[in-house]
């Protein structure tokens, strides 16, 4: 099969690139391996969040908060995006100044977040005990369901025109110096381009090419509770990042911190109770009234993690007609439908709006002493 | 070697028994306070009916499973109230919590799993009304409480825990309103040849049902409920009968059941594959005939391993056992094990006529009303779970992920067999193509407060 | 509803509160057994407006059942004793 643009990987950025560039006339084939958001995307904590991120991606959040605030119109779908805010507690006066830092550096690209002082934020929450010193609240922040994004955007790709393929793993990768020649169930595809959004799998793509990377899994470990009366509309995380927690309006809390595992020997990722009793604690130590709850699942997935937590996002340096898109190290689902978005630039204006610098592959392959 | 034996029903008392006569000294975890299982379970302290009351036909077998049960309690390291409420295959570890707090890791080199078995439903408008119970709940309330789910209850579904329930409703008091199998009666005698290969256990289904006859208890055969009718509690059951005529008839509580489904959560968390049986209409856990999973060191019995009833699982409960032991190269008894082998083959084909005989309504499952309730815990309904199968979503876990169907506190233990049924429907496939939802730790809910280490 | 003593009730009485309100029990009753045959007619609600539930399956597995118990946290209601005292408090 013929394409302009082949696509492995049906996650969050796969897909939202399928659409982007399905959009533009472009004839795109996605190759996923199971099902379009399975892994990172489809069982991550759904954090719509550019709070907290460093500021090199922060033009990368800014854009895709830009495409979330249309994506009902963009998928034809509800996601149940919905920009609730997003509340980073400080839980000592250290952590008080990681947050009013990070601050003065948001401000400079544009974001502005507000600082609620311990009275205001006692009287705003009143189920926060006293270890909340604190917090920073990012209103246009907020929250999606993981478990709809991947597909929404793929079934609005398909409308648009592509072809999405599931159960379609990747078995055979060549390029002959003009075009891509993949294998996937059987099947060969060729295209000029190709997009590599295979998550922490994406680490071999870049290899099969000559660009190793140093990626690891990463398994956030999720839970949530049973229904509870809806007491919380913003979605909270901490400085440090080892509780991030949420309340959809039916009343499940969701939250999350600390790592899952995953067994090779029969391929599943699992939570880890001890992760998970950590979680637990923490979430108490913040919303007291939590300790009357059950929890009733949990959950992990697998991402892909980079050791200076960027994700690896732009051109090969290898391979023409080749542009990388993995990695993002648990903080992917956000930008997700901006990643797609830039995908599409590159292949269609050879340029994008976002800077990737820091995101250039080449910090692990061409730098002399990279890993 | 560490053996851990999850479960103190018929299999897991017969299980512990041959490790125990081998030397061996399990960990046996049981969740409720004293074990004994469904069909035999004991009352607390302070009940006095006999046996014979309890258990009728089955208090022989009864007697010698308490007194079995009894006799292993003390020989192995019995762990009564408490969960396991997850695996981890890889380092062989199981995670359990004590009555409803202490946490605790039980490490094991094997295995074997006795979990048991639940009523598999069929949703109606009305299920979640307070008095509807299941079939098997009517039957602990009765057994195990001295109560009835109501004065006068109907009964409905298929299989023999309908008719023995309401005998057993019968005698006590509280005569049924009605009796309401879902299967024609000759669907049910074209069995009768092959269920003769448990002679004794045919005849005395057959004897129920004329017991409930002479005592006049309303039955029908053939019909369909449609509707239970109530509005603080189930007042009236709405059904059809063979010749589609409707009717209404009054009652205090419905109990609903059509056969039993494995609870095998904990197989699947231990990485057991699992597979479709049509004729059981059920997904069972992978395994051979003495009970050895494809996972090293995993064995399961009784019906967490595929509804065999409390007899086979009595025999399957040993054969695991022995089968272990084997495997450990320790003594094992090659004589029983060459009996046990045959009585399994036997009770496998009476098994098969009782499925045949009292099937699962699948096509009842599958036209349910898009109002109804299909999972009682997120209240989501037939109609949300075919918006899901519209919205693409080609098997269980992704219409999970599009409704929420089975994302509640009982993680579709319930949900899961109707709504197979409806998915598959809408999306003109069979029921084994949509798979099965995947089982996630905790097995049951777990408090977030957790006792201080 | 109401679940009605049939067999075996000769069994001494205690009397433990559901809601602030006493209730009387017996030995060996079942938190559930207990409400229903007192005529609470449900142990809990559901979350999402459809009334009130009294449990299901009786045998710790529908997860239709749980209620607070005053020191013991959350409970199933069918799975948890009946004490004297106790304090049960509807969810």
């Amino acid at each position: 099969m013929q394409a302009d643009v082949l696509i492995v990987g049906g996650g969050g950025a796969g897909c939202s690139a399928a659409l982007h560039l399905a959009k533009r006339g472009v004839r795109v084939v996605l190759l996923e391996r199971g099902l379009v958001g399975s892994q990172a995307t489809g069982v991550n904590y759904g954090g719509v969040r550019q709070q907290g991120r460093h500021p090199a991606g922060i033009p990368l959040a800014r854009k895709s908060r830009e495409i979330w605030s249309r994506i009902t119109e963009l998928t034809g779908a509800d996601v149940e995006f919905d920009p609730c805010g997003h509340l980073k507690l400080a839980r000592s006066e250290a952590e008080e100044a990681e947050l009013l830092r990070w601050n003065a550096l948001a401000a400079e690209h544009g974001l502005h977040p507000r600082m609620i002082g311990r009275n205001a934020i006692r009287e705003r929450f009143p189920h926060f005990s006293d270890v909340v010193i604190g917090g920073s609240l990012m209103e246009e922040d907020g929250s999606a369901n993981p478990r709809l994004l991947a597909p929404a955007l793929a079934r609005a790709a398909r409308a648009a025109g592509a072809t999405i393929l599931e159960h379609h793993a990747v078995t055979e990768l060549a390029h002959d110096g003009a075009a891509f020649d993949v294998r996937a169930n059987g099947t060969h595809f060729t295209a000029p381009w190709l997009l590599n959004c295979a998550g922490f799998w994406g680490g071999a793509i870049a290899a099969r090419f000559g660009e190793p990377v140093p990626v690891e899994k990463l398994h956030p470990n999720m839970l949530v509770t049973e229904p509870l009366p809806y007491f919380l509309r913003e979605s909270l995380g901490v400085v440090g990042g080892d509780l991030y927690l949420r309340q959809i309006p039916r009343g499940n809390v969701i939250f999350g911190g600390g790592r899952g595992e995953s067994d090779a020997a029969i391929s599943v990722t699992r939570p880890r109770p001890e992760a998970a009793f950590g979680a637990m604690q923490r979430a108490i130590a913040v919303i007291p009234r939590l300790a009357h709850a059950m929890v009733i699942r949990s959950w992990t997935g697998t991402d892909g993690e980079m050791p200076d937590h960027f994700p690896v996002l732009g051109p090969s340096r290898t391979t023409p007609g080749l542009v990388h898109a993995f990695g993002f190290c648990g903080e992917g689902f956000q930008t997700g439908p901006g990643v797609g978005a830039v995908l599409s630039e590159l292949v269609m204006d050879g340029a994008t709006d976002v800077p990737l610098e820091a995101f250039d592959i080449g910090r692990f392959t061409a730098a002399p002493g990279a890993v | 070697m560490k053996v851990v034996v999850v479960g103190a029903g018929p299999a897991g008392i017969r299980a512990v028994e041959q490790l125990v006569r081998a030397g061996v000294t399990p960990t046996w975890i049981e969740e409720s306070p004293d074990g004994g299982g469904r069909i035999t379970q004991r009352p607390p302290a302070g009940f006095t009916r006999s046996a014979a009351a309890l258990y009728g036909a089955d208090a022989g077998r009864a007697r010698r499973l308490h007194a079995t049960l009894d006799a292993m309690k003390p020989r192995t390291d019995w762990r009564p109230d408490t969960l396991v409420w997850n695996i981890r295959p890889q380092d062989r570890v199981l995670h359990t919590q004590t009555d409803g707090a202490a946490q605790a890791e039980v490490p094991y080199d094997a295995l074997i799993l006795c979990t048991g078995a639940m009523d598999r439903v069929l949703p109606l408008p009305g299920w979640t009304l307070p008095g509807v119970t299941t079939l098997g709940g009517a039957q602990v309330a009765l057994k195990a409480q001295g109560v009835g789910i109501g004065a006068k209850p109907i009964l409905v579904g298929t299989g023999p825990l309908l008719w023995l329930t309401a005998l057993q409703y019968a005698k006590a008091g509280a005569k049924p309103a009605l009796v309401l199998d879902t299967t024609p009666f000759l669907t049910k005698a074209w069995q009768a040849a092959g269920m003769m290969w448990n002679a004794p256990t045919f005849l005395r289904g057959i004897g129920i049902m004329a017991a409930l006859r002479l005592r006049g208890v309303p039955i029908a055969e053939d019909a369909t409920p449609l509707a239970i009718e109530g509005v603080e509690g189930a007042t009236a059951l709405h059904w059809r009968d063979a010749a589609w005529k409707e009717h209404v008839t009054p009652c205090d509580a419905v109990a609903l059941g059509w056969g039993l489904k494995p609870e095998s959560q904990l197989a699947d968390l231990a990485g057991v594959p699992f597979d479709y049986d049509a004729l059981q209409h059920n997904w069972v856990p992978r395994r051979d005939a003495a009970g050895r999973a494809p996972v090293a060191g995993v064995y399961m019995a009784g019906d967490g391993a595929g509804i065999g009833g409390a007899e086979v699982a009595e025999l399957s409960g040993a054969r695991a056992a022995l089968a272990l032991l084997a495997d450990a190269k320790l003594p094992s008894d090659a004589a029983l094990t060459a009996h046990l082998d045959g009585r399994l083959r036997t009770e496998a084909r009476f098994r098969a006529a009782l499925e045949r005989a009292f099937p699962y309504p699948a096509k009842l499952a599958a036209r349910m009303e898009d109002s109804t309730p299909v999972c009682r815990c997120e209240v989501i309904t037939a109609g949300e779970l075919r918006a899901a199968a519209a919205a693409d979503a080609p098997e269980m876990n992704r219409a999970k992920a599009f409704s929420r169907i089975g994302m509640g506190r009982c993680q579709g233990r319930l949900c899961g067999t109707p709504a197979a049924e409806v998915l598959a429907s809408a999306l003109g496939v069979t029921v084994a193509e949509v798979g099965r939802l995947r089982g996630q730790p905790p097995v049951k809910p777990i408090p977030l407060q957790q006792p201080a280490a | 509803m109401t679940a009605t003593r049939l067999l075996d009730q000769d069994r001494p009485g205690l009397i433990f509160t559901v809601d602030g309100v006493e209730v009387p029990a017996r030995q060996g009753d079942t938190l559930l057994t207990a409400m229903l045959t007192a005529g609470l007619g449900h142990v809990r609600t559901s979350e999402f407006g459809d009334g009130g539930r009294a449990g299901f399956c009786w045998m710790g597995a529908c997860q239709d059942c749980w209620v607070q118990v005053a020191g013991q946290g959350i409970r199933r209601a069918c799975t948890t004793l009946v004490q004297p005292g106790l304090e049960v408090i509807r969810r």
